[in-house]
């Protein structure tokens, strides 16, 4: 595989040809901040997070949809991208009801580490509350759409880890919601294995395990990744 | 083909004529999972919407995941899980029926059936809908009544429409 | 096996079996809604009556355009157009043929509507019936293709489509030639053409009009593009709202099939092409390509990260055209006429002509075909002839929800991709909506956004979840409930959603706020006013 020389915030570092800008950016120790993007799993470009600036490029590109290329200029961390970051993040909490202190998330939830990141201090936008439901209909899990950010980790997971596709996304806009089967109670999903693969996958406390109370929730999503490392080289 | 007469035929076999031309649209693509939203559209057209047991079966003569069928259901808007009513009354709220008054239609159709832009009547005699534009601008505002276009639709006009499918026996 | 002779020979039948009078009956969805099917009716059965079955025929043609006069009616040869016919006029007309009095409402061939018009993808529209083949051959059909696939290599028919300047009418203005060379030079086992029918700009009706009208039209600019290209497959993706412009692509394809004109060895020659439609499922969002894909794969339409761009990965992953109605609309006219015939209409960089839908508060609302650079102003006021009662026309929308409004003051900006761009708004598929003093434009602004919000697929952040708050901000601006610093938000959002939203939806639904809030700013803050006043006063 051919080396690729680029610059990411006026470091020089050096790169696969077939590497991801978000994949070159780690490798140098250079945070990007994600959401939709676990490692294991298909991009789908969708949180808008790691959006970069490259020089030439009039529009800002997904750094985890983004390929390397020989002299590429990147910019990761500007005010623009900051600035775009926060509001995004304040968008996600002002989208449904995400309540922290009562969450079994809390403390090891991506949603809550990012708003630490961008420096979240308040939500500028209106709360919309909408009306979301949980579902503990499974006998070992639980599913609170009220958490829920709508990244389709657990799709992914489900469908290219697990090879089942329990999950899916119904409707459209900000009225989309996770479901299991025919959008049936999770605990009547006929075709879950109950792997827990979605439980790993999922940046907040919206999939969560039965029993755990708050911020007891800890979960290795990088266990996707290592169950995705074994398949594809015969461990 | 069949020997009775149609309307004598019983609602099973009806039912039955329905399954078979819905499976030999499948048939026709080859049972492809490409074909799903093809197959939505001929099972909504044959049962009016789109049952939860009819999705299931569909789901597995294409061998696809049920949540997937689900999701590709709900997020099409001419699909509809919930039946329609006998008749249907739908507004079209494009930009050209919008500026010339759209909205007062709607207002008066609502005003005059009770209901309220995307409900079907108790009686499930008519559905008040709305459209994003039905490409017919040039004689705006219109409204479909039952499939049938009318344009410049005035309001009093429609009003009396909608009154006399909602009295209809 | 269909040869060039046989395309003649087909032609001069056609030509010979006609009778001395043809009388065009507009059939379109727009003049059916006002009785068009029946007047048809009538006019057979008045010929009928008069006895001049021999002479008379009556023929149900495509769109001809001034919807807003509809039905019309048109004698061929001598030109006569009658506007608002009735089915009870239908006798008065057949009489009128022979010297009878005629009270029917006249149209004029030389008013501005018709006499600043340019046909080149609406010359068949209201002159032939396009659920017939046959009178498409009649007037030259088919020859293009037959042309290409004898006498120019892929790469001289891109040549020429490139020389041409024709760029994508879907609305972007991407330069057509340069995507299909593009997507011929990929590599792949197979590749598609798809023709994007998914109008989906309320306030746009071209398209519908124009598969309704010329349905072969379309089916013979697809195959000399899937030539071009290298191509086998082609989709018609048609909006689900649109039922006779599928019911005449469907009848169009049946007939191009039994004459071989698509299928396996067209003309003789080792080119095969298929062509199915797909019926949309009303999601404005599968106009952008990759959601349409999606939704030919029968997946939900939401559109994934460009690049990669569909003429490298599109179809299942192997490259694929996708082009516009009214762009392939084009494609046979330039074969025909040549690539400089083309470049030599309309301006520099915007080249050859423009379908666009009037609307909204003018006096003549209809489809128009118009050289690229023809002013807004000339449109609107020419061809338009201004509002119905005279009220101020204040603007003018073009480009749908992912365009802007043009302020009256700069109405002298002639419609080209470039200069449209220019003063905030753009070319879009060429829905024009024009406004009174009366329209509010904070009321149109969330309209369009609401359009959005509930348009949105939901799968990026930005657009998902900032259409909605947008869309509140606009609600409590409208009700006077705002303050400045809202106002601020809105606009930090519009900012936002235009360099962060995934696909062209999000990106542009903060259009039609940016660009009624440069033009019109005064009308939202006369709102925010409103709310200080009342406060100073419940003080």
């Amino acid at each position: 595989m051919a080396a690729r020389t680029l610059t990411i915030n006026g470091t020089l570092i050096s790169a696969r040809s077939n590497e991801t800008v978000l994949e070159a950016a780690r490798e140098a120790g250079i945070s990007i901040p994600t959401l939709c993007h676990l490692d294991g799993l298909s991009e789908v470009g969708a949180c808008r997070l790691c959006l970069v600036e490259i020089a030439g490029s009039p529009k800002l590109q997904p750094a985890c949809h983004t390929t390397v290329t020989e002299g590429m200029e990147v910019q990761t961390d500007t005010p623009r991208l900051k600035a775009h970051r926060r509001a995004i993040v304040e968008l996600l909490f002002a989208e449904r009801n995400h309540i922290c202190a009562v969450c079994v998330a809390s403390g090891h939830c991506e949603l809550q580490q990012l708003a630490v990141e961008v420096g979240m201090s308040h939500v500028r936008y209106e709360y919309l509350s909408p009306d979301c439901s949980v579902d503990i209909s499974h006998a070992r899990f639980g599913i609170d759409h009220n958490r829920c950010v709508l990244c389709t980790r657990c799709v992914r997971a489900c469908d290219e880890v697990e090879g089942v596709h329990t999950w899916d996304i119904a409707g459209r806009g900000t009225n989309a919601r996770l479901i299991t089967d025919l959008n049936v109670p999770w605990g009547e999903a006929t075709s879950c294995t109950s792997c827990g693969k979605c439980l790993l996958a999922c940046p907040t406390g919206a999939i969560f395990s039965r029993g755990s109370t708050v911020a007891e929730l800890e979960r290795d999503a990088s266990r996707i990744a290592t169950i995705v490392a074994a398949r594809n080289e015969r461990w | 083909m069949a020997t009775a007469s149609p309307r004598e035929v019983p609602t099973d076999q009806a039912n039955d004529k329905r399954l078979k031309i819905l499976e030999a649209t499948m048939k026709r693509h080859q049972y492809r999972a490409d074909a799903l939203i093809e197959v939505l559209h001929k099972a909504q057209e044959l049962y009016g919407h789109l049952t939860e047991d009819r999705l299931l079966a569909i789901a597995h003569s294409l061998h696809l995941p049920p949540s997937r069928v689900y999701g590709v259901a709900t997020f099409y808007h001419f699909f509809s899980l919930t039946p329609q009513g006998e008749h249907s009354c739908t507004v079209c709220l494009g930009t050209a029926c919008y500026v010339k008054g759209a909205m007062e239609l709607l207002a008066a159709l609502e005003a005059e059936s009770g209901l309220r832009a995307g409900s079907t009547s108790a009686d499930r005699k008519l559905s008040l809908l709305t459209a994003r534009c039905l490409g017919a601008c040039g004689i705006a505002p219109a409204v479909i009544v039952d499939g049938n276009v009318t344009g410049h639709a005035d309001p009093e006009v429609m009003r009396a429409r909608v009154r006399a499918l909602l009295d209809e026996e | 096996m269909m040869e060039f002779q046989d395309l003649q020979i087909m032609a001069e039948q056609e030509r010979t079996r006609r009778k001395a009078i043809r009388i065009h009956c507009c059939t379109s969805s727009g003049c059916q809604a006002s009785g068009a099917l029946e007047l048809f009716h009538q006019l057979q059965a008045a010929v009928e009556a008069a006895g001049q079955n021999e002479r008379v025929d009556i023929i149900g043609v495509g769109c001809m355009g001034f919807c807003g006069q509809g039905p019309m009616v048109s004698v061929e040869a001598d030109g006569v157009l009658f506007e608002h016919v009735r089915p009870e006029q239908a006798p008065e007309i057949i009489a009128s043929l022979d010297g009878g009095p005629c009270n029917v409402k006249q149209g004029d061939h030389a008013h501005p509507f018709f006499a600043r018009q340019m046909h080149i993808v609406r010359r068949n529209g209201g002159v032939i019936d396009p659920e017939r083949i046959e009178e498409y051959i009649a007037v030259g059909g088919y020859q293009a293709l037959y042309h290409v696939l004898h006498e120019m290599s892929p790469a001289e028919v891109i040549d020429a489509i490139t020389r041409s300047g024709l760029r994508g009418r879907g609305g972007a203005g991407y330069p057509t030639g340069l995507k299909w060379a593009t997507v011929a030079k990929s590599p792949g086992e197979r590749k598609f053409v798809i023709c994007n029918g998914d109008e989906g700009d309320p306030g746009a009706f071209m398209d519908r009009s124009i598969l309704e009208s010329d349905p072969h039209l379309i089916l013979e600019g697809m195959s000399i593009a899937a030539y071009a290209v290298g191509a086998d497959q082609g989709y018609l993706y048609v909006r689900g709202e649109y039922p006779l412009a599928i019911a005449r692509l469907q009848k169009a394809i049946a007939q191009a099939r039994k004459h071989d004109l698509l299928g396996s060895q067209i003309f003789d020659t080792s080119f095969n092409f298929r062509v199915d439609i797909r019926v949309g499922a009303g999601a404005f969002v599968c106009g952008e390509e990759t959601a349409l894909i999606a939704s030919i794969e029968g997946r939900r339409g939401q559109p994934r990260p460009r690049p990669p761009y569909p003429a490298e990965h599109g179809l299942w992953g192997y490259p694929t055209l996708i082009n516009n109605v009214e762009t392939f609309g084009n494609i046979a006219p330039i074969i025909t006429n040549g690539a400089d015939w083309y470049a030599g209409i309309g301006t520099e960089r915007s080249k050859g002509t423009k379908v666009f839908a009037l609307t909204g508060k003018v006096r003549n609302t209809g489809l128009i075909e118009v050289p690229m650079g023809m002013t807004i102003r000339e449109i609107v006021e020419e061809l338009g002839g201004g509002t119905p009662d005279g009220t101020p026309v204040k603007g003018v929308q073009t480009g749908g929800p992912s365009g802007g409004c043009i302020p009256e003051a700069l109405f002298d900006t002639p419609v080209d991709y470039e200069s449209l761009a220019e003063v905030g708004s753009i070319m879009g598929s060429g829905g024009m909506v024009v406004m009174d003093a009366t329209t509010n434009m904070v009321e149109i602004a969330r309209f369009y956004m609401e359009f959005c919000m509930d348009e949105s697929c939901g799968k990026c952040i930005p657009c998902r979840t900032g259409t909605v708050q947008m869309y509140r901000l606009l609600s409590k601006i409208s009700a006077g409930q705002a303050t400045a610093a809202d106002l601020a938000t809105l606009e930090q959002l519009c900012h936002l959603l235009r360099e962060t939203s995934l696909c062209g939806l999000g990106q542009s639904a903060p259009n039609p706020v940016q660009s009624t809030l440069r033009y019109f700013r005064e009308e939202y803050e006369r709102l925010l006013r409103k709310r200080v006043t009342i406060n100073l006063t419940s003080r």
